[in-house]
């Protein structure tokens, strides 16, 4: 029993053993269902020379952003980077090594990182500049790139309920990228909005099986909005 | 005169169909979802993991986990379901959605699209817009004919770093509706007053004009 209890006391032991020049893989889309607490735990420990790979950098003081400010991460992969204008300065002065990534492309390299799948062919990007360099082969007339697959020393990833076992739920749109790059990590890290008791979550409505948690721990979130939209 | 931004969502919503699964890019591509037709159901798909995007939503429905692609807070319609990125551009790449619908900076007469960089000064990333032209059968390019300066967006051969090779086969700018074929735009209908001569003037790349090219129509 105490062999499946994932659940850690502190941010500070939910991040012990990351290091300078680490890859990190980030669950979130934009500012949704990012690991808010994670990130700021990394902030807190000032390390350095960070890979970091996740859809989005956050904005300027928040999210991934606030990685920048002490120049924590060397190279992000990501597949859009736009909303932060501390990461254009440092993208422009090369302080950052930036690889764009088409968004299904990432998803599927955390999934194939996780899945024990090496590299995978897809049709996205070929024939574009994210093409150049890769492998190509045709099958049915067809011209697809290969892909790689990525993992991660850490990955860190919000959920929105989990039980001590680290079997994980999430919410809405928060969803994301989380399921995958929570199978993605060398260690995986989870932050959840509820710990409740085992047999609360419904067998068959688990996102994310334990088996790929390590660590969980409950938190409290700002869960800043990106583009309040509202109708009239 | 130039079609307005309104009035280009008007016209792509004519292609819809009952049944349609739909990703509507940013920008115009957006607002195609305000005419989709009286009785006719359709599921929009927003790739970061929800098919069956509702509308926006009131204060009260705000909900900091309900985002559209475009970040926006949205609301899930009756019948949505949610589900991860690597699930959404499953059904993105594997041609399960029936339409796309996306903005560029260029297009030509191969059907190869430019969206997504500009060298030196616009360099924010692709997200979803290479698997969406890689994986649709059917996609409505949206885009101004030509740029402010009077410079053709519909070239013989993109300058812009591709999004997409040989992919597109429609494209609405604010004075046509053209189809690509063959190494060729072929001119299928004309904004309300404006001429052929217009178009044939800001259309760099090779264009077919039939005899007959008839006007578009709108209600209002």
């Amino acid at each position: 029993m105490a062999g499946f209890d994932k659940r850690v006391a502190s941010y500070e032991e939910a991040m012990e053993g990351i290091e300078s020049g680490m890859t990190v893989i980030a669950g979130g889309f934009g500012l949704c269902g990012i690991p808010e607490n994670l990130i700021a735990e990394i902030k807190r420990r000032g390390v350095k020379d960070l890979t970091v790979v996740s859809n989005n950098c956050g904005v300027d003081g928040f999210g991934l952003g606030v990685l920048l400010e002490d120049h924590q991460i060397s190279k992000i992969i990501a597949s859009y980077v736009g909303e932060n204008a501390m990461f254009e300065q440092q993208m422009l002065n090369n302080e950052i090594d930036v690889v764009l990534t088409p968004q299904g492309t990432l998803a599927e390299k955390m999934r194939a990182g996780g899945a024990g799948i090496p590299a995978f062919y897809t049709a996205t990007g070929y024939g574009t500049p994210i093409g150049d360099g890769k492998e190509v082969r045709v099958f049915d007339g067809r011209h697809y790139i290969l892909e790689e697959a990525i993992k991660g020393d850490f990955a860190i990833v919000k959920g929105w309920k989990a039980d001590r076992y680290g079997n994980v739920m999430y919410r809405h749109t928060a969803q994301n990228f989380n399921p995958m790059a929570a199978t993605a990590g060398k260690i995986t890290v989870v932050e959840v909005e509820e710990i409740v008791e085992p047999g609360e979550l419904e067998p068959s409505q688990i996102h994310t099986p334990g088996i790929y948690v390590d660590r969980i721990i409950q938190g409290t979130f700002e869960k800043r909005i990106e583009k309040r939209t509202v109708r009239s | 005169m130039a079609l307005t931004r309104e009035q280009m969502a008007q016209r792509v919503a004519r292609e819809l169909q009952d049944g349609f699964y739909v990703n509507l890019g940013i920008g115009i591509p957006t607002l195609v979802a305000n005419y989709i037709p009286d009785g006719m159901d359709v599921m929009l798909q927003s790739e970061n993991g929800l098919l069956g995007m509702g509308r926006f939503p009131t204060e009260e429905e705000v909900d900091a986990d309900m985002i559209n692609a475009g970040k926006q807070t949205v609301t899930a319609r009756p019948g949505a379901a949610i589900f991860s990125s690597a699930e959404s551009f499953a059904m993105i790449r594997g041609g399960h959605v029936d339409l796309t619908v996306l903005g560029a900076f260029e297009v030509d007469q191969e059907g190869n699209i430019a969206s997504w960089m500009i060298p030196g000064k616009l360099i924010k990333g692709m997200g979803g817009a290479m698997d969406l032209v890689a994986g649709a059968e059917n996609i409505i390019c949206t885009m101004t004919h030509a740029s402010k300066h009077g410079e053709s967006k519909l070239l013989e051969k993109c300058n812009l770093p591709l999004t997409g090779a040989g992919c597109i086969s429609r494209v609405l700018t604010d004075l046509a509706y053209l189809e690509i074929k063959d190494g060729a735009f072929i001119l299928k209908e004309r904004a309300p007053g404006v001429s052929v001569e217009e178009i044939v003037e800001k259309t760099a790349g090779k264009l077919i004009v039939p005899d007959h090219v008839p006007e578009m129509t709108f209600d209002e």
